[in-house]
């Protein structure tokens, strides 16, 4: 079973840690973040779960068609307040329950002192390509 | 039989087929058949002489997809089956491959991507692996790209600079999948000298060479970008430096400066400073100059502000920044440099953040938040206050 885990710059539940943004950290903490984030990539290659992971710039305007023959409309950037996603990964896990798992993990990335930052991450499941029990 | 050895074989193949009758689109469709199959099978069982056995299982897949196409619109098989087998001159076939793959009606990617397997002998795969992009979406990306050059005579001549900048694109790809795209695009430099006497060739395989020498030393634990001043030098590679230098005073020994000799040469310029301390800034920004005159390019400008920071202080940069773009990626990340430098700790540390929030790659991205972060620990310091 495949899943989103989304990570939001803004947009999720109120967070349960008030951190200063990452250039208020001292670089040993940054590091420490970015290894954390590397290794768990890693060890989702290694258990046969990673799919895809992409970072998003924070970029970008919310986009659609017009009347014919007329240029597409566009909004944005985004305002401050809308959601706004940070990146995500997909994985491919054997249930739920391990997909849940597999979200606290990344939300376990250290921040200022070391601590958690213990962010949420919204976890969604994908349609599968094929019907259930076709067969 | 070494894969290596293989891929080189391809372009010569290619001609080879397209001398006997083959169109280019068909005859690449089916050297890249042969190459499949030929990695398939070779470990286990290889042919004494590749060459021979690529130009003929290549034949045999042409003739049957001919054959198979011709049956399906009803018409005779009109290809030679018994092709004469004369002397072959493979070195101007490889060159007129480079000129059509690199075709200035392409776009670059599908000119990178065309060149990577019809001069370059990769795998669809493997080239959409190292792009990180589904095989089917690269195999029709270059089913397109050799529909657009359909049209286009194999004796064409051709268009250097756009050859030159689609290998440059290759070697900036650098590592992904099981392709090492900067050491295919020095490979593909190399036996372009070989083929082409243009000093421009020879520039672009010694900027590449130089800083292929530097490439360990690039990143640090866990990934992390190393700028050129703090990277340890000991891990440059002082034989590729010294290959590069050579080329490049060949190149330009020819009289005729273009862009990449300047790139060369600056870059040798750095590789022959034992300290970071100890570069010559002030030849640096010499030829800095040579290439703002012959590119125009901003994105030179803004190198040269850098450049003018370290050979006459940081205040002489900032004021050849202010005839730079401000919108320019990276902008703010070498202001924030240069203010760093002027003892301006705040608007530095504010800026590297800035910077570090529209870099536009992670790697990127976590260095200048690092940056920012590292200047925001030596003002608390100064302050003499701590965060809780």
């Amino acid at each position: 079973m495949k899943y989103l885990l989304l990570k939001h710059y803004r947009g999720g539940p109120a967070p349960v840690v008030d951190f200063l943004p990452m250039d208020q950290w001292t670089p040993e903490e940054v590091d420490a973040h970015v290894k954390y984030m590397q290794d768990f990539g890693d060890r989702l290659q290694e258990s046969g779960e990673f799919v895809d992971m992409q970072a998003l710039l924070p970029d970008g305007a919310f986009v659609r068609s017009d009347d014919a023959g007329r240029p597409p409309v566009t909004d944005g950037p985004f305002a401050e307040t809308k959601d706004l996603i940070a990146g995500y990964y997909v994985i491919d896990v054997e249930s739920w329950d391990r997909a849940v798992e597999v979200a606290a993990d990344l939300s376990a990335a250290p921040g200022p002192g070391g601590k958690p930052l213990h962010e949420w991450l919204e976890v969604r499941p994908l349609f599968s390509a094929a019907p259930a029990d076709a067969g | 039989m070494n894969e290596g050895l293989l891929r080189e074989l391809v372009p010569a193949v290619i001609g080879v087929l397209v001398r006997r009758g083959a169109d280019f689109a068909s005859a690449e469709d089916a050297v890249q058949e042969a190459l499949i199959k030929a990695l398939e099978t070779w470990s286990a069982d290889p042919p004494r002489d590749a060459k021979a056995w690529l130009i003929s299982a290549a034949w045999r897949k042409f003739l049957d997809a001919t054959r198979s196409e011709t049956a399906r619109r009803g018409r005779e098989v009109v290809v030679d089956a018994q092709p004469d087998l004369g002397p072959v001159s493979g070195v101007d076939d490889t060159l007129r491959l480079y000129f059509l793959c690199a075709h200035p009606s392409l776009p670059p990617p599908a000119a990178l991507a065309l060149t990577l397997r019809a001069v370059g002998g990769l795998t669809t795969k493997q080239i959409a692996t190292a792009h990180l992009v589904p095989e089917a979406t690269m195999a029709q990306r270059i089913s397109r790209a050799k529909r657009k050059i359909a049209g286009v005579p194999l004796d064409e001549p051709g268009d250097l600079a756009t050859v030159l900048r689609v290998l440059y694109l290759v070697f900036n790809e650098g590592y992904s999948g099981d392709v090492d795209l900067a050491a295919e695009a020095i490979r593909l430099a190399r036996q372009l000298v070989a083929l082409s006497d243009e000093p421009e060739a020879a520039g672009l395989l010694a900027l590449m060479l130089l800083h292929h020498a530097r490439r360990a030393s690039r990143t640090g634990d866990g990934g992390r970008l190393v700028p050129l001043a703090a990277q340890d030098r000991s891990r440059w590679d002082t034989a590729l430096i010294a290959e590069g230098v050579a080329i490049l005073q060949g190149a330009l020994a020819r009289d005729r400066l273009g862009e990449y000799q300047a790139q060369a040469a600056i870059a040798a310029l750095h590789a022959d400073a034992p300290t970071a301390d100890e570069t010559d800034w002030v030849q640096i920004v010499e030829w800095y100059d040579e290439l703002l005159r012959i590119t125009g390019s901003p994105i030179v400008r803004l190198n040269r502000a850098v450049a003018i920071g370290e050979a006459d202080g940081p205040q002489a940069g900032l004021a050849a920044l202010a005839d730079v773009d401000s919108c320019l990626p990276r902008y703010n990340a070498v202001r924030a440099y240069l203010l760093e430098r002027t003892g301006d700790l705040e608007r530095a540390a504010e800026l590297y953040a800035k910077a570090g929030r529209a870099a536009s790659s992670v790697p990127e991205r976590d260095h200048l938040t690092r940056e920012a972060a590292r200047v925001q620990q030596t003002l608390r310091s100064e302050r003499g206050t701590h965060p809780a």
